[in-house]
């Protein structure tokens, strides 16, 4: 094989717990074709590159950036940028880079809240100076300095221009692969697809879904460990709260495969800005859909009631990527 | 708040609603002119991704409007919207956002008065909760 020159790639972790690191690697030994066609040029859970080094590159001068995480802080912001300048390719990589994913349920609460439950509140913490993380102190005549840590968590491309998005939590492996996939493809012919393109599918989670669905009418909501649902069965159609339906799909229904309810982690539909909304809107069209004619106001409350967190379950994965971005903090 | 006028929007259904706020207008009752109707075919139509996105670009309340039950011309949609209209209360509520600021009625096409009223009495309620919270972003 003739000698080609390598394409230079960076990986990247912000507000994140490190899984989608993880699940690259779980693509096994084709991350090997990885590193046939790339050199690495950070990727701080495995290698030991420093900021300056990146620092120092020409702009665009890194082929493909791969960043995963939710933008947080001051420090997951000025890499964002920096790796935006220096690369040709940025992909959201994860639920979190892409809708702001779990840590994105932080938007929930604003800074000060979050700080007083982190070092003050919890019966486990001693702290009885009151110490909080600060963005400068002294010690010893020398300025120490943390990342700055913002009330609302952001998307990445809340943040910078984004090229491509790997939505899941973390990726199914297949997609991992798509996505090396189109590397190897820019590697070798210099072609990408369209800006914007979402490496998963346009129809949602229950396409793939191999259970047997039929009209949706719910009487009530189950958690799962309340009933032990049949196999075969529709989740939903059991009760059992699924988002499949608002859910893109892609993962090849994982969860649901192992009798567990759909999550959203895929974020929604092309179909639709707002994946929480598209949830709440099925779930409420189905839910009492039986007899509704004749349904109180009070019956409807029952139902609402029935569903005690709709912006924790809605919104899992999504909030900071939502119409209204986060919760209002008087 | 003084000077505060709110804007709202209202989406009504085209079999009903709507004709119910032409008859409003042809019969000229008057009602304030801080709405603004975005007709719809049903008011099963409206998502809650449009109340949000209405709200999240400004306006400071949404009135959904519908045929009375029973009389939908797509014979459930209204009793949909009814249940999404009790969940996105309750969303909004977890929000921050007063619930109050999202508004369900049944009027029909015979029922301009009760437009105009229930433009009316929106409008002060609205004005007097005060402008959306939702700061701009």
């Amino acid at each position: 094989m003739a000698k080609k020159e390598k394409i230079k790639l960076a990986f990247y972790w912000a507000a994140t717990c490190g899984g989608c690191d993880v699940a690259t690697l779980d693509i096994e030994e084709k991350i090997l074709d990885v590193v046939n066609i790339a050199d690495i040029v950070l990727w701080p859970v495995a290698m030991d590159f420093k900021y300056k080094d990146v620092e120092k590159l020409e702009p665009k001068s890194i082929d493909v950036c791969l960043y995963n995480g939710a933008v947080r802080s001051s420090e997951h912001e000025e890499i964002a940028k920096m790796l935006r300048e220096k690369s040709k390719v940025m992909v959201a990589f994860g639920s979190c880079a892409c809708f702001g994913g779990i840590p994105g349920l932080g938007n929930v609460a604003n800074k000060e809240q979050i700080f007083n439950v982190a070092y003050k509140e919890t019966p486990s913490t001693v702290n009885l100076d009151s110490v909080m993380p600060m963005t400068e102190c002294e010690v010893a005549g020398e300025i120490l300095t943390l990342p700055e840590f913002y009330d609302t968590v952001k998307t990445l491309d809340q943040t910078v221009d984004v090229d491509y998005y790997v939505p899941g939590c973390p990726p199914v492996v297949d997609r991992i692969n798509d996505a090396v996939g189109i590397i190897a493809k820019y590697a070798e012919t210099g072609e990408l697809p369209p800006k914007g393109a979402v490496v998963a599918f346009d129809k949602t989670v229950c396409d793939e879904c191999p259970r047997e669905k039929e009209e949706k009418k719910l009487k009530r909501i189950y958690r799962p460990y309340e009933i032990k649902p049949d196999p075969n069965k529709c989740l939903l159609d059991q009760g059992i709260l699924c988002m499949g339906p608002a859910t893109r799909g892609g993962c090849g229904s994982r969860c649901p495969n192992v009798n567990m309810p759909c999550r959203g982690c895929y974020g929604p539909t092309a179909a639709t800005p707002d994946h929480g909304a598209a949830v709440l809107s099925m779930i409420a069209s189905i839910l009492g859909v039986e007899e509704e004619e004749k349904m109180t106001e009070k019956e409807v409350q029952e139902l609402v009631s029935s569903i005690n967190d709709q912006l924790g379950i809605f919104y899992r994965f999504t909030l900071p990527a939502s119409l209204l971005r986060r919760v209002i903090i008087k | 708040m003084d000077g505060f006028e709110p804007k709202i929007v209202g989406f009504c259904c085209n079999w009903c609603s709507y004709a119910g706020a032409d008859l409003a207008g042809v019969s000229r009752f008057q009602y304030p002119t801080n709405i603004r109707i975005i007709r719809v075919m049903c008011s099963g139509r409206v998502t809650p991704a449009f109340v949000l996105k209405a709200l999240a670009v400004g306006a400071d309340g949404v009135l959904i409007a519908g045929c009375h039950p029973g009389d939908c011309h797509y014979i459930a949609g209204n009793y949909k919207t009814k249940r999404r209209v009790g969940f996105t209360k309750r969303l909004l509520e977890q929000f921050g956002v007063e619930p109050e600021r999202l508004r369900l009625e049944w009027i029909s096409a015979s029922e301009g008065m009760k437009f105009a009223e229930v433009v009316r009495d929106f409008t002060d309620k609205i004005k007097e909760l005060g402008p959306n919270p939702l700061e701009r972003r």
